[in-house]
C-alpha cells in the first residue's frame, strides 16, 4: 500500500536524512518527496510503498511516533486513499 | 509528488488539528429471522446470528484505522426494533432481549447497539406496547444499548396516545437511574419520520424496510467546517455557503472511502453515508462555535436559526454531490450537553428551551440531550414531544426529542452524564401546564400535504 508522511514543524538540520533513514532501516522505499514552507512551518511528505516493509504497520507508527517526539515534530501517516478520495473527483 | 503541498497539509490538519473523525460505523442487521414461539429460544438466535454477523466488526474497524490513518471513535451495531421480534413470543418484559443484546456488544467490544425500539407512529400492536413498557428497566439494567420509538410521521399523524406515554416512560427511565443524574434517558429517543438507516445513537435501528445487512457510516467533523471559515471572516453568505459545501464534500468523500472499505472487508453491502456535524463535549468540536464564527455573538441570539438552516443546507449539498449513498440525517446536531459551546451559551443565558425548539425546525434533529428540572411532569415533557413531533410532521423531516427530566435538581444545577455526552446546566421549563391538552389521547391527523398520491 502507498501512504503519504508528512512531517510538520520547525525547520532543523537533518530532518529529511533521518526520516529518510528510518525508512530504509524498515525496508520502505521513498517513491516521491517533497518540502516546503507552508504559513511559517516547515512541511515535508514523502509518498512510500509500506509493501515491502520490515515491520507490522502498527510497529513502524509507533516507532515513527518515538523519533517524532525526540525530533519535535509531528508526523503522521495516512494512506493514499484518503488524498485521492478528498482531492481528486 | 501526485498532491500539492497545500492539498496535503489541509488533509493532515483535518484530523490532526480539527477533530475530524468517522464518528461511528453502524453495521445493521435483520433479527427477523430470529423470532420464536419462545422468548429463550429468540434470543438464543439473536445472540448467535449477531456474533456472526457482526464478530469481525471491531477487529476490520481497528484494521482501518490503522491502515488509513483514520480515526474511527465508534463500532455500533444496529438491528430490527426488537418490537417486531419479540411479539411472537409470549414474553410480558422485554429487559431481557437488552441484556442479551448488551452482552453480545460487551463481548464484541461493540460501543452501542441501537434497535431496543418500536414503530408505533400509528397504534401500537401488542409487541410495541410491551417494548415501550419495558424501556425504563430496559435502560437501566443495560449499558450500551439504545432505545427509540417512532411516535410520529408526516404520513400518519401524530400518536398522543404514544406521546402521553412516552412523557410517562422519559420521567420512568430518569427515576431508575436517578443515581447517575437520569442517564438513562440519554439512551432513548422519541421520533418523528424516523429514517430507518441512521448509523448515529441513540436513534439507530435497522429498519423493516432494510436488507439483511448493511454497513452504514456516520461522519462529523464541526471542527474542521469552523476552521474553513475562520479564513473567510467578514465574506458575504454565498462565500461562506460555498466553503462549507465544499468542505463538506471533501469531508464526505473520505467517508465513502472509509464505508466501502469496511463494508468490503465485512462482506456487506454498503448501506449509507450520513454526513452529519456532531459534536463533542471537547473544545473544537462544536457546532455552536460554528454559527458564531459566523458573526454572533453567542449561539441562540437573534440569527441562530437562519445560521443554522444555511449550515444544515450547504453540509447537505455537499454531501450529495460527493456519495451517491448519502442518508440518516445528515446535516447538523444541535445537543445541548455535548457541544461545548451550547453549554457555554446556557450559562451565559443566551439560549432558551424556546429557541433550541425554533432551531430544531432547520438543524437535522431535533432538542438534543437537554436537561430539564427533576420535577418537571410527565404531561409537560410528553408536551415538550408533541411540539416537536409536529414540527417533524408539518415540515416533512425528522425531528427528535431526548432530554432529561434529572432527577432531584432544579433549573440552573449541573447535570453530568460524563462521557461523549459531557454535562450541561438544567434549562428552566415553561410553569404552565400541559395536563388536559396531553390527557385527550388519540390522533393528531396527518397534515393535507402528505396526500401526494
Amino acid at each position: 500500500m502507498n501512504a503519504i508522511i508528512t512531517v510538520v514543524g520547525t525547520d532543523q538540520v537533518g530532518i529529511i536524512a533521518k526520516v529518510s533513514a528510518f525508512l530504509a532501516e524498515r525496508s520502505i522505499n521513498i517513491e516521491d518527496i517533497s518540502q516546503t514552507v507552508l504559513s511559517g512551518n516547515f512541511v515535508m511528505m514523502m509518498m512510500v510503498d509500506l509493501s515491502h516493509g520490515s515491520k507490522p504497520l502498527e510497529v513502524i507508527k509507533e516507532e515513527l511516533s518515538v523519533l517524532s517526539k525526540s525530533m519535535e515534530v509531528s508526523i503522521s501517516v495516512m494512506h493514499e486513499r484518503v488524498f485521492s478520495a478528498m482531492h481528486r473527483i | 509528488m501526485l498532491f500539492t503541498p497545500y492539498e496535503v497539509k489541509e488533509t493532515v490538519d483535518m484530523f490532526l488539528r480539527y477533530k475530524l473523525d468517522i464518528r461511528a460505523i453502524t453495521l445493521g442487521v435483520s433479527l427477523l429471522d430470529c423470532a420464536a414461539v419462545s422468548g429463550t429460544e429468540t434470543r438464543r438466535r439473536i445472540r448467535e446470528k449477531l456474533l456472526k454477523v457482526a464478530g469481525p466488526l471491531v477487529k476490520v474497524g481497528r484494521e482501518i484505522e490503522l491502515e488509513y490513518g483514520i480515526p474511527i471513535i465508534n463500532k455500533r451495531v444496529s438491528v430490527t426494533p426488537i418490537a417486531l421480534i419479540a411479539a411472537s413470543s409470549d414474553d410480558e418484559n422485554y429487559t431481557p432481549y437488552a441484556k442479551v443484546l448488551d452482552d453480545v456488544a460487551k463481548e464484541l467490544g461493540i460501543d452501542f447497539v441501537g434497535g431496543f425500539s418500536a414503530l408505533v407512529q400509528k397504534g401500537f400492536s401488542a409487541g410495541d406496547r410491551r417494548l415501550v413498557d419495558s424501556i425504563p428497566e430496559a435502560l437501566s439494567s443495560s449499558d450500551r444499548v439504545c432505545a427509540s420509538v417512532n411516535v410520529a410521521s408526516t404520513k400518519s399523524g401524530i400518536n398522543m396516545d404514544a406521546v402521553r406515554r412516552m412523557g410517562e416512560i422519559v420521567k420512568a427511565a430518569a427515576e431508575l437511574t436517578a443515581d447517575r443524574d437520569g442517564l438513562g434517558c440519554a439512551k432513548l429517543v422519541v421520533f418523528c419520520n424516523a429514517p430507518e438507516d441512521n448509523p448515529f445513537m441513540a436513534g439507530a435501528f435497522h429498519g423493516p424496510g432494510e436488507g439483511e445487512s448493511c454497513l452504514n457510516v456516520g461522519v462529523s467533523g464541526p471542527g474542521v467546517i469552523k476552521a474553513a471559515l475562520e479564513s473567510h471572516r467578514g465574506a458575504s453568505f454565498d462565500e461562506l455557503a460555498d466553503t462549507i459545501k465544499k468542505t463538506s464534500f471533501k469531508i464526505t468523500r473520505m467517508g465513502q472511502l472509509v464505508g466501502m472499505e469496511a463494508a468490503k472487508r465485512l462482506g456487506v453491502p454498503f448501506g449509507i453515508l450520513d454526513l452529519s456535524l456532531a459534536p463533542t463535549p471537547a473544545v473544537g468540536d462544536s457546532v455552536a462555535r460554528i454559527l458564531e464564527e459566523m458573526g454572533l455573538e453567542s449561539a441562540g441570539t437573534h440569527g441562530t436559526t437562519a445560521a443554522l438552516a444555511m449550515l444544515t443546507d450547504m453540509v447537505k449539498k455537499g454531501g450529495v454531490m460527493a456519495s451517491t449513498h448519502v442518508g440518516g440525517f445528515s446535516g447538523a446536531f444541535i445537543p445541548v450537553s455535548e457541544d461545548e459551546g451550547m453549554v457555554a451559551a446556557v450559562k451565559a443565558g443566551t439560549i432558551s428551551l424556546d429557541k433550541l425548539e425554533a432551531m430544531t425546525s432547520v438543524c437535522s434533529v431535533g432538542l438534543d440531550m437537554i436537561a430539564l428540572p427533576g420535577d418537571t411532569s410527565a404531561a409537560t415533557i410528553a408536551a415538550i414531544i408533541a411540539d416537536e413531533m409536529a414540527i417533524g410532521m408539518v415540515n416533512n423531516k425528522t425531528t427528535a426529542v431526548r432530554v432529561i427530566p434529572v432527577p432531584g435538581k432544579k433549573a440552573g444545577d449541573w447535570a453530568e452524564f460524563g462521557g461523549l455526552l459531557g454535562g450541561a446546566p438544567i434549562m428552566a421549563v415553561n410553569s404552565a401546564k400541559s395536563d388536559v391538552f396531553i390527557s385527550r389521547g388519540g390522533r393528531i391527523p396527518a397534515p393535507i400535504h402528505s396526500f401526494r398520491n
